[in-house]
């Protein structure tokens, strides 16, 4: 069956309407960031003098610093931890396999609120780490590694489980197997569980407010304390420069996925 | 053969287990604990009797109210939205998908703060404004589990129905949407129980009188160390939470575990 061209139209039309409702608040958002203007609606004039501001602000750019350096630490060590976890559940039997499975979906499916509690919680019980970096990293970590367990385990399925073995047979430590055999095997899954994982983490509020986020200041409670009182123009020059970040990662993201996509097809009809 | 002890790949597992239990069971365990303590540390039911409060039930019904109406009209938007887009007749191009889902990656503040920059002049903080704020926040959630199960539904299903004689709204009702039953569900879970426990949004957006929501009064306790309180709260939370997964999971055969939930 084909569509009418009416038919087709109002789809398109549909689209558009629902792309403009989700987009125009953050076009706003850029477009008066190139103007000092205190509120929306009126403009005072193209200037840059908000980039100015942000880019002396040691408040902004120390927030932003600590957010990359958690998100990459937490990151990476989610990385490893959730590769060689997805490994060892792979490859248990049935039942310690299901109650592992079990454990790893429950930060994937409390609520943010309430993982936040439990971990300040048990911080404030266990009194010898220290609250800021370490409990930052510790719950982010915790919460970042479900989601590389879940992109590796797919991959696992298509491994040829008899390299492993084959790798012992020959002498080699299980640790040598594992960063010559079973890593490279793996590393666009956990390529790609990396970057959920920084992903979660910029984008992690609560955790982070419970956690550590008093001593040491994130974008997100840097916005959430400034949103609560009031609004600083600065914010507009802010939040565009953390969107260009974003779209460029993103865009990247998609260039390599696509080419190695093709590549792949390119390889399926050799 | 050697006799040496082989070892087996299962034990890779082992560093995040014990992590796992360390940090994400045992602190579970301790907030359950917290629930029936008191300042002092000693057994007690009496935080229990906070819910008994009329006060708390009605920030209970009104979470619940506001996470039906985000719920409702992020699947009356997002359900055309992703049948449009999963048909490949009427979407030729990658990227549109892509436009679609990318707000989700924006930091979910940034976010708010854009609706709070544009709309609160417009509506004035108060339940409008929060609602249009959670809409606006959690809508992509509600497409990406509904654009994936309907790009990944043979459409030869489809066809049989048309070629046995269903009109189109036929169609739609006993086959186009039962099969996408699962996606809707994950869906839904993605945006109900995320609007209850959210407080960022209602702060920034809201005022205290009208658009509380549970996650506010979790806050609210901690903030002023109210912990075993604050405990009692998160508690009720938990236990929705894994109500309501257990029912999702019985109703789509397991298949809803949040899947690519954020995934790429």
């Amino acid at each position: 069956m084909k569509f009418k061209k009416w038919q087709k139209a109002l789809c398109y039309t549909f689209l558009a309407l629902v792309l403009l409702g989700m987009y125009i608040p953050i076009i706003i958002l850029v477009i008066y960031s190139f103007t000092e203007a205190k509120s929306i609606g009126v403009w005072t004039g193209f200037s840059f003098e908000l980039y100015k501001e942000l880019f002396t602000d040691s408040e902004i750019m120390g927030a932003i610093l600590n957010s990359v350096i958690l998100a990459l630490v937490s990151a990476t060590l989610a990385t490893f931890l959730g590769t060689l976890a997805a490994i060892g559940i792979y490859h248990m039997r049935k039942t310690p396999r299901r109650i592992l499975e079990n454990v790893n979906r429950i930060t994937m499916v409390n609520a943010d609120i309430v993982t936040a509690v439990a971990f300040m919680l048990f911080f404030i019980a266990v009194r010898f780490i220290p609250d800021g970096w370490a409990t930052l990293i510790i719950s982010h970590t915790m919460v970042c590694t479900p989601y590389v367990v879940m992109s590796v385990m797919p991959r696992l399925t298509q491994l040829n489980p008899n390299l492993y073995e084959a790798g012992q047979d020959l002498g080699a430590s299980p640790i040598r197997v594992l960063f010559t055999v079973l890593l490279p095997q793996l590393i666009g899954a956990m390529l790609s569980g990396f970057m959920l994982s920084v992903t979660i983490s910029l984008d992690d509020f609560v955790i982070t407010k419970f956690n550590g986020g008093s001593e040491v200041e994130t974008i997100s409670v840097y916005l959430y304390n400034k949103l609560k009182k009031g609004v600083k123009p600065v914010l507009r020059a802010m939040s565009t420069l953390i969107l260009v970040v974003i779209s460029l990662i993103l865009v990247a993201i998609n260039i390599v996925q696509s080419r190695r996509a093709k590549a792949r097809k390119k390889a399926a009809e050799v | 053969m050697t006799s040496k002890l082989r070892f087996s790949r299962k034990y890779f597992a082992i560093p995040y287990s014990v992590l796992a239990i360390l940090f994400v069971v045992v602190p579970l365990f301790m907030l359950i604990v917290y629930a029936f303590m008191d300042g002092d540390g000693s057994f007690t039911f009496d935080n229990f009797s906070r819910l008994g409060n009329g006060e708390v039930w009605a920030v209970l019904g009104r979470s619940f109210l506001m996470a039906f109406l985000t719920t409702l009209i992020c699947l009356v938007v997002a359900y055309p939205t992703a049948m449009i887009l999963a048909d490949s007749r009427l979407n030729r191009w990658a990227v549109l998908v892509m436009l679609f889902i990318m707000p989700m990656w924006i930091n979910s503040l940034l976010r708010i703060y854009a609706v709070k920059l544009v709309f609160e002049d417009m509506l004035g903080k108060g339940f409008g404004l929060v609602l249009l704020g959670m809409v606006y926040d959690f809508f992509p959630f509600m497409l990406m589990p509904l654009y994936t199960i309907l790009s990944s539904t043979d459409h030869s299903y489809y066809e049989a129905a048309q070629d046995l004689g269903a009109n189109p709204y036929k169609k739609f009702v006993h086959v186009i949407l039962p099969l996408s039953l699962p996606g809707v569900i994950s869906g839904v879970l993605m945006v109900f129980m995320p609007t209850v426990s959210t407080f960022a949004i209602s702060e920034i957006l809201g005022d205290s009188e009208n658009s509380w929501m549970f996650g506010n009064l979790i806050n609210y306790n901690l903030e002023r160390g109210y912990y075993n309180v604050g405990s009692v709260y998160s508690l009720v939370m938990l236990i929705l939470i894994f109500a309501t997964t257990i029912v999702a999971d019985r109703l789509t055969g397991g298949k809803t575990a949040k899947q690519g939930g954020k995934v790429l």
